[in-house]
């Protein structure tokens, strides 16, 4: 690891000031990097916001099993949660499942977990995704695991907040039903983002600044206790990103 | 009266062919040992429910042949990827998939816990995953002043649960702790087949500190003693998974050739029954 901010420690810090001031945060399946921001949260809120990472042994509330996170999230107890997809829509729309014909599919993921209810149950939902293309950033997508807007008339209480990418950080308008170019993470250009989306998104009036990176004391808590704390649950991840080798 | 048989291949003949068999994901107790002799017997046929997801023992039994269909939220291996023999039996067509998202499974389970005819849940509405579910139904919320959609999950009863726990009594309890998904799919089940670390003397279900984690007696079947039978996952609060052959099993099941190959070392070769 060198001195240098890396693109994981700035998407951290840029999650993690989305999440400030919360109260319960909790952290699906195979997302080391909001598993970290959350982390980062708690550290700065000295424990105030309560996290929930499933998977985890020591980040972890739950003693009711697999179905306590729902019960939770479906009474309104959890205040944000990350939903990432193999395709994003212009319209938030989710997929998790497949390309192609759901039958005979050009690829198959793993499927759509608890996107499907956590979605419409938790206030901010933030949507994550590490590849930034035109074949993963789509006009519609090809199977709707979760949908990013509802009818009227449909309970649905929650829903997207923001869209975060390896080049940059959207803003989600749930009335329009649209993004819009939030920041641009250092090293990248509004040009870029345009040629790489496929989907169309608002601009925000008076220019798109550079994604903020992490302040000195969060960076440290982020190579420090969140990295060590993550190794119990991703360690590949903490080893490649932190050099941590064996979970604390 | 709960069975206690002498090994995983004991437990393994007694769930037949064509079973709709309820596993755990793979942070809970999976049971790899009585899914290894599954594969020994030859098992035909299986419909596997993963609660909520599954991984490293769906991928196997469906490289095996031994899987005809998987209902579940995801199929995953989490830090390794995708679940190879999973993605290329979807690719062919050679399983049938029921797509699900996490509490439509634990609510059909809670229906057939209650022995009711379905469990009610929000979400879904809009979603391709209910389209392509005609056994879900949209009812109208009977309470409700307005109009109120909401998705009915029908009680998903299996015929089996199958998983592996910390311990046993003679008396067929069972010690889950705090994995209490094994409680629901217990006692959702027709039949549950358990393995365990070690069965221990005395009575679990009376004992203050573990009457809470543990599951009577009367919902399960029949339990065998495997040591280490999770492997080559963990088993929380015990052992951790064995992270080199797991990666070692993702890269062999990349082709059927290699999964033959991983079969024939880890499943079928000199390693006798388990």
């Amino acid at each position: 690891m060198s001195d240098q901010v890396q693109l994981e420690e700035i998407l951290i810090g840029s999650i993690a000031g989305m999440l400030d001031g919360l109260g319960h945060v909790a952290v699906g399946a195979s997302s080391p990097v909001p598993g970290a921001a959350a982390l980062l949260t708690r550290a700065r809120s000295n424990g105030a916001t309560r996290v929930s990472v499933l998977g985890s042994e020591n980040h972890n509330f739950f003693t009711d099993g697999a179905k306590e996170l729902f019960d939770c999230a479906g009474q309104g107890r959890i205040d944000a949660f990350f939903l990432g997809g193999a395709q994003i829509d212009g319209k938030a729309n989710i997929n998790l499942v497949s390309i192609g014909d759901p039958d005979r599919p050009k690829a198959r993921f793993p499927g759509s977990f608890g996107s499907a209810y956590m979605y419409y149950v938790v206030p901010r939902v933030i949507l994550f995704r590490l590849e930034h293309t035109p074949r993963t950033l789509v006009e519609a997508v090809d199977y709707i695991s979760a949908p990013g807007v509802s009818e009227p008339g449909v309970h649905r209480p929650g829903g997207p907040h923001a869209l975060i990418t390896d080049r940059c950080l959207f803003s989600f308008d749930k009335s329009r039903a649209r993004f819009t170019l939030a920041s641009v993470h250092p090293g990248h250009t509004v040009e870029e983002i345009a040629e790489q989306t496929g989907f169309d998104y608002d601009l925000p009036e008076g220019g798109v600044p550079e994604t903020a990176a992490p302040d000195a004391e969060s960076l440290a808590l982020i190579r420090g206790p969140v990295a060590q704390q993550l190794a119990e649950i991703y360690p590949s991840f903490a080893s490649r990103v932190f050099g941590i080798d064996k979970a604390a | 009266m709960t069975e206690v048989l002498g090994s995983a291949d004991a437990l393994a003949a007694r769930i037949p062919d064509g079973a709709k068999v309820a596993l755990p994901p793979d942070y809970s107790f999976c049971a790899n040992a009585l899914v290894r002799a599954l594969i020994r017997r030859g098992a035909k046929d299986l419909h596997l429910v993963g609660v909520p997801a599954v991984g490293y023992q769906a991928d196997v039994l469906i490289g095996a042949g031994c899987v005809a269909t998987v209902e579940t939220a995801a199929v995953t291996l989490g830090e390794f990827g995708l679940a190879p023999r999973f993605t290329a039996a979807i690719k062919a067509g050679t399983i049938r998939m029921l797509d699900a998202t996490c509490p439509a499974i634990h609510g059909g389970l809670q229906a057939a816990e209650r022995g009711a005819p379905f469990s009610v849940m929000r979400g879904l509405i809009g979603s391709d995953i209910l389209a392509r579910r005609p056994d879900w139904k949209v009812i109208d919320n009977p309470f409700a002043d307005a109009e109120d959609p909401i998705v009915a999950i029908p009680a998903l009863v299996p015929d089996v649960t199958m998983f592996h726990a910390p311990k046993a009594d003679r008396l067929g309890n069972v010690f889950i702790g705090v994995r209490r998904e094994c409680m629901v799919m217990a006692h959702a089940a027709k039949a549950a087949f358990i393995t365990v670390e070690e069965i221990v003397d005395g009575d679990l279900a009376h004992a203050p500190e573990t009457a809470s984690g543990t599951i009577p007696g009367l919902y399960v079947s029949a339990i065998a003693e495997v040591k280490e039978g999770a492997w080559p996952q963990g088993i929380p609060g015990g052992y951790g998974p064995d992270l080199a052959h797991i990666g070692r099993y993702v890269e062999m099941a990349r082709s059927e050739a290699g999964f033959a190959q991983y079969l024939q070392e880890t499943v079928l070769g000199a390693e006798a029954a388990e």
